[in-house]
């Protein structure tokens, strides 16, 4: 099964009943899937007349109680920042995947790259929250879509699901779960009135209840600043509660929202950050160098955005050197250097369309503990695959 | 022949359209679907689907898969020139070779053992037709390699061709068995 097909299927074990997209390589395939299998289970597939539509219409399903899903590769990506930043302002829980091809514009459409990761961050104007995760396996794929659901409908925010060519279109042995194992989070409903009912309310909780559309309730939505109805309002102090309540949902949540794995770093004398498709070219050269009696060991975030920096100080503290492997020209590498002060930090990075060879982490590492690379550096472009 | 039992990496090669990929997955399923094994298949492509060279890496393996492409061929398929110019590197110092006898004509042997086989031909004239040109290499593959086992391997290509063109599939895999087998000597 491929990486998108299983993005697909596991889209509906969420409750995934609404699909909107425009078709573009490489993740085609799970718009395919969602048309062939959305309707046997009562849902709608519907293939918009472009990005920003496809963008516009999940923000009107999930508002009328769908979960909705779109999904898009980098020049998609780009078209739907505007709606994307709607959706956060207007707290509309939705997911966005994004299956990394080379960039910039519409670069290398069938060849893999992580240059998006920063875009999933800031891609849309303003201050605002997001939630973005990047699995490295398919089974773990499958986990983090039906998570993406879940966090989305939970703190009632776009949800944006990292991928890459290599993953999408690569098949391996995938662990489906039993619909019985997952765990299905659905947007909580108000309990109040219709005519009492606030759903941007900012003083009683962070993410405040949610009415769907077409049960009674009725509100105003819109991407201006709004008061606690939903109508437009440029009260300073308003306008201060809201935002600071918007970025709190994320913020004061981030230890549920964050996943990471940390592999062989307690004895490790170097570390290495790596996530998504880079990944797995980290973990098959720590397989090999560690055969080698190099102790070597893994951080990985799951949760690229809240970054788990926290988390990432603490257990690579003791190494000797932290390797960032990215397959880009050096991103999370940037926020990597934010939280780590004194290990030094090696980026390896490749922007050729091409997966990263685990032989060329071997080689960087093994230069460093001959002594051949010189620290301290500032590795972005030195150390280039 | 020993076949690497943790790792054992396979590539196919030839033009948007042969089928290459989907022959690849096919041979990743029947490992992971009906021997119970580790595999991995992982295509490439460029923007022009039909006639541009592909290829698939397939790895196959006892133990989890870390990483997806193949760093060191034990046996390479080129279904065309253009494919095996681009894509017959990294090969291990004794990987096997399956070329197409007439679509291949210039290939560096450099001491590695190269099989040839007409099997579009075969396909196109024999069978009657060139889209089953996957599952005669399919077949010959496998007899080659013995990577899989040939009823596993038809179990996963009679989940995935149409119905109606079952008993033709069926007849192109045994004829590249056949085929692979005579190869084999």
């Amino acid at each position: 099964m491929s990486g998108n097909a299983v993005i697909a299927e596991a889209a509906i074990a969420a409750g995934c009943r609404f699909y909107a997209g425009y078709p573009i390589t490489p993740s085609s395939e799970i718009a395919a899937v969602m048309a062939e299998e959305l309707p046997k289970v009562g849902g709608v597939f519907i293939q918009m007349e472009d990005e920003i539509a496809s963008m516009g219409a999940i923000i009107g399903a999930s508002l009328g109680g769908m979960k909705a899903l779109t999904a898009t590769s980098g020049p998609g990506f780009s078209l739907k920042q505007e709606n994307l930043g709607f959706a956060c302002m207007a707290e509309v829980p939705c997911v966005v995947v994004n299956v990394m091809r080379g960039g910039p514009s519409t670069g290398l459409p069938t060849l893999p790259a992580q240059g998006d990761v920063m875009q999933a961050r800031w891609g849309t104007h303003g201050d605002h929250p997001i939630i973005a995760l990047y699995p490295a396996d398919l089974t773990e794929m499958y986990w983090q879509t039906v998570r993406a659901f879940n966090l989305a409908e939970k703190y009632r925010t776009p949800v944006i699901l990292l991928s890459d060519e290599l993953l999408g279109h690569m098949s391996e042995r995938v662990e489906i779960p039993d619909a019985s194992e997952l765990t299905i989070i659905d947007r909580r409903k108000p309990d109040v009135a219709p005519d009492q009912y606030l759903p941007y309310d900012v003083k009683t909780e962070l993410v405040p209840p949610m009415a769907n559309f077409f049960e009674g309730y009725r509100y105003h939505v819109t991407g201006l600043t709004h008061d606690e109805t939903g109508f437009p309002t440029e009260d300073p102090d308003l306008a201060e509660a809201q935002l600071r309540r918007l970025m709190l949902k994320v913020s004061a949540n981030a230890d549920d929202i964050m996943e990471w794995e940390e592999d062989g770093l307690a004895d490790a004398e170097v570390a290495i950050f790596a996530y998504g498709a880079a990944a797995r070219s980290a973990r098959a050269a720590i397989a090999e160098l560690r055969a080698a009696g190099i102790k070597v060991g893994l951080f990985r975030p799951i949760t690229i955005w809240p970054f788990p920096e926290a988390a990432l100080v603490k257990a690579v503290s003791h190494a000797k050197a932290l390797f960032v492997v990215e397959m880009n020209m050096g991103q999370m590498i940037r926020e990597v250097e934010r939280g780590i002060r004194d290990v030094p930090i090696v980026g390896i990075h490749k922007v050729s369309g091409q997966p990263i060879d685990p032989e060329e982490i071997v080689l960087t590492v093994r230069e460093f503990l001959e002594g051949k690379v010189t620290l301290p550096q500032k590795a972005v472009y030195q150390m280039s695959v | 022949m020993s076949i690497r039992r943790d790792r054992y990496e396979i590539r196919f090669s030839g033009e948007g359209g042969q089928g290459v990929i989907l022959g690849g997955a096919i041979l990743a399923e029947a490992a992971i679907l009906h021997e119970g094994r580790f595999a991995v298949q992982s295509p490439q492509y460029g923007s022009r689907v039909r006639g541009g060279p592909t290829k698939v890496d397939v790895i196959i393996s006892d133990l989890p898969i870390l990483f997806p492409r193949a760093t060191k061929i034990d046996f390479f398929l080129a279904l065309a020139q253009m494919s095996y110019n681009k894509y017959a590197n990294g090969l291990a110092d004794d990987a096997v070779l399956l070329i197409d006898a007439n679509l291949v004509p210039n290939v560096n042997e450099n001491g590695r053992y190269v099989h040839r086989l007409p099997i579009v031909e075969i396909a196109k004239v024999e069978l009657g037709n060139e889209v089953l040109s996957s599952s005669v290499a399919l077949g010959a593959v496998i007899a080659l390699t013995g990577i899989v086992r040939p009823d596993a391997a038809w179990k996963a290509i009679e989940a995935r061709v149409p119905a109606k063109v079952k008993e033709l599939n069926r007849k192109a895999f045994e004829r590249g068995l056949k085929a692979g087998e005579s190869l084999k000597g």
